[in-house]
């Protein structure tokens, strides 16, 4: 072993990404909103169903873009933080009886202090090294549920079963289109305060430590408290997106909360393009949709189908969903001036 | 101390698994400064080809050396294919592209070879060794083949001009160019060895987990475990990492109530945790300091 100590000048971990390119404009805004709002009316229950799913991933997805587009750190963990939001609202819900809209705030700041601690000893971990503790926290989740000590709560390997609560008020509405609407405004309200958060100071120290950290901490930015606050933030906003999809599945178990899971977010992540905030929407639809469409083809091929999606979009279009809208905003914008 | 000295010895045959898991892991880190995600379901994969090969007629050994043949071949040819042109890019695209890479070996062997589960022979047999009830034969001779392997590492290291080009490569990358190092292949060849490592890990280990696609999870988080406790640039610690692994878990099993096999992986999950909170060049590793 030889005295002088090993030097390396380590590669970036994510490609920076301008601050203006990771929100989408208000038109645009508008026009997506007007969408999500419209098209719940025209379709069956199981694809408003469906459409849920759709915006809770999504905020899953947003919470992994803020921590890995953000602030420059991996996570293949947030499956476990999913799971915690998801038991903590549905054991408040079941047990405590506490009601539904109440448990998600809770299950937030359950997760952004459980994020918040495991984001210390992640401080001493970057890249690889973070990726591989948050793989082992994802994986011994489901193992953690299902022991013994915390059955009476958590029901061990046999998960509880959650109400699905009716539209309040007398609405003359379905369960399910309630509770697309209640998602959708909790979507609207994490999404406006995550652009914010990142336009904010804390958002900008957090891209200064994912662009440079020994230079962002000679600027004076506290490195060790803005890197565990992105942790707890992304935490916090995926435990709530784990609530609201426990309320909507109406079941929790251990065994939903695998690694796949976590991979499937990651997956999301770069598939809508890694610090484009909008783009989380359309990583979620890509995970909630292909594997159905992989499966039709041919069953347990899904996971194929999946890996070789994302070999594709590393290869062809690195930085996802944002450079094929941005590609498209060009295509549109020679086709005006010709 | 009876109860002690056994439950070292059982740890000591369950930790053979994860060091040679360990080595593997290494190895490619070694190659290439990353962690495979996909190590565990290369081996796996490999031996389902090894199973396949045995089922069609072929002697153990037979089967044996031509998986891990095959490994090494695969593992260079997917270097070459998906990882060459990713090499340059940021950790995330790396950490994507393994993870891409899990997901298509461990849904294809499902595809193939569905997911029962399937008894793997043993060259070694299963009786006990030396009349011992704690250690059969078979695990013996998976510390011995393990050793085996470090042994032969070592010497491919340290004695030849492969193995000093290969050390210079993956140390200084533009040094060893100007020397006339080609160091792009040094890598390629640095993923075959990982994968050839990785067949003899995985037809060593099947005999006790059993033959299924997703036999590698468990092995590989405690692999990951061993390689960061012996420290991640060192093969020589991640052996001993493996024992200690094995040792600590039986341990804890036996002594702290309440932890059985169904606190398994976050046993892993604490001790690598652990470890890189407290010392996290490992404990043979070389600490790594960065540039500005």
């Amino acid at each position: 072993m030889s005295a002088a100590q090993e030097v390396v000048t380590e590669a970036p971990a994510i490609d920076a990404v301008p601050k203006r390119a990771m929100t989408l404009g208000y038109g645009t805004s508008l026009v997506m909103l007007a969408v999500l709002i419209l098209v719940p009316l025209f379709v069956k229950n199981f694809i408003i169903f469906q459409l849920t799913m759709l915006l809770i991933y999504g905020l899953a997805v947003l919470a992994l873009n803020i921590l890995t587009g953000g602030s420059g750190q991996f996570s293949l963990g947030q499956s476990a933080f999913y799971a915690v939001g998801a038991y903590t609202s549905a054991i408040l819900m079941e047990t405590f009886n506490v009601n539904y809209a109440l448990t998600l705030p809770v299950s937030g700041v359950i997760c952004f202090a459980f994020g918040f601690l495991f984001g210390l000893p992640a401080l001493r971990l970057s890249g690889i090294y973070l990726a591989l503790a948050t793989f082992a926290l994802a994986t011994a989740m489901p193992q953690l549920l299902k022991l013994n000590v915390f059955e009476p709560w958590t029901g061990g390997v046999q998960g509880l079963v959650v109400t699905k609560p009716d539209a309040p008020f007398g609405l003359p509405i379905s369960q399910d289109m309630w509770l697309y609407y209640f998602t959708l405004v909790i979507t609207i309200g994490i999404y406006i305060f995550s652009v914010n958060l990142l336009k904010s100071r804390s958002g900008r120290a957090f891209m200064a430590i994912r662009d440079n950290e020994i230079a962002a901490s000679a600027m004076g930015i506290d490195v060790a408290l803005y890197k565990t606050l992105a942790f707890g933030v992304s935490a916090g906003i995926t435990g709530v997106a784990g609530a609201l999809g426990a309320i909507a599945v109406q079941f929790v178990a251990p065994d939903s909360y695998t690694i796949q899971l976590a991979i499937s977010l990651f997956l999301g992540m770069v598939v809508g393009g890694v610090g484009w905030l909008p783009g989380s929407i359309v990583g979620s639809a890509f995970i909630i949709f292909v594997p159905n469409i992989a499966e039709g083809i041919s069953k347990g091929l899904s996971g194929a189908v999946f890996g070789v999606l994302l070999f594709l979009v590393i290869f062809l279009v690195p930085h996802g969903a944002r450079q094929v809208a941005v590609l498209g905003q060009q295509l549109i914008g020679k086709f005006r001036k010709s | 101390m009876e109860l002690f000295t056994n439950q070292v010895l059982a740890g000591i045959a369950t930790g053979a698994i994860y060091a040679c898991m360990a080595l593997a892991i290494v190895m490619i880190y070694q190659a290439i400064d990353h962690l495979n995600f996909a190590q565990g379901e290369m081996a796996m994969f490999s031996t389902f080809i090894a199973w396949q090969l045995m089922q069609w007629g072929v002697p153990y050994w037979g089967a044996f050396v031509i998986t891990v043949a095959f490994s090494f071949a695969a593992g260079i040819i997917i270097e070459r294919l998906l990882f060459k042109p990713l090499a340059k890019a940021p950790i995330l695209t790396n950490v994507a592209g393994f993870i891409a890479l899990y997901s298509i070996v461990n849904s294809v062997a499902g595809l193939i070879w569905d997911f029962t589960i399937k008894q793997f022979p043993t060259p070694f047999g299963s009786s006990p060794f030396l009349g011992s009830q704690l250690i059969s034969t078979h695990q013996a001779g998976m510390i011995g083949v393990t050793l085996l392997l470090l042994l032969l590492l070592f010497f491919f290291f340290r004695f030849t001009r492969m193995g000093l080009a290969m050390r210079a490569a993956a140390a200084l990358p533009e040094s060893a160019r100007l020397v006339g190092i080609n160091t792009s292949w040094m890598i390629a060849l640095g993923w075959g060895m990982a994968a050839a490592i990785g067949s003899i890990a995985g037809m060593m280990i099947a005999p006790v987990v059993f033959l299924e696609p997703n036999m590698m999870l468990g092995v590989l988080i405690y692999g990951f475990a061993a390689a960061v406790l012996g420290g991640l640039t060192s093969p020589f610690g991640a052996v001993i990492g493996g024992f200690l692994v094995g040792i600590f878990e039986n341990l804890t099993g036996t002594y702290i109530p309440g932890v059985g096999n169904e606190l398994k992986l976050p046993i892993a999950l604490a001790l690598i945790v652990i470890v890189l909170v407290v010392k996290p060049a490992g404990l043979f590793g070389r600490p790594i300091v960065k540039r500005v």
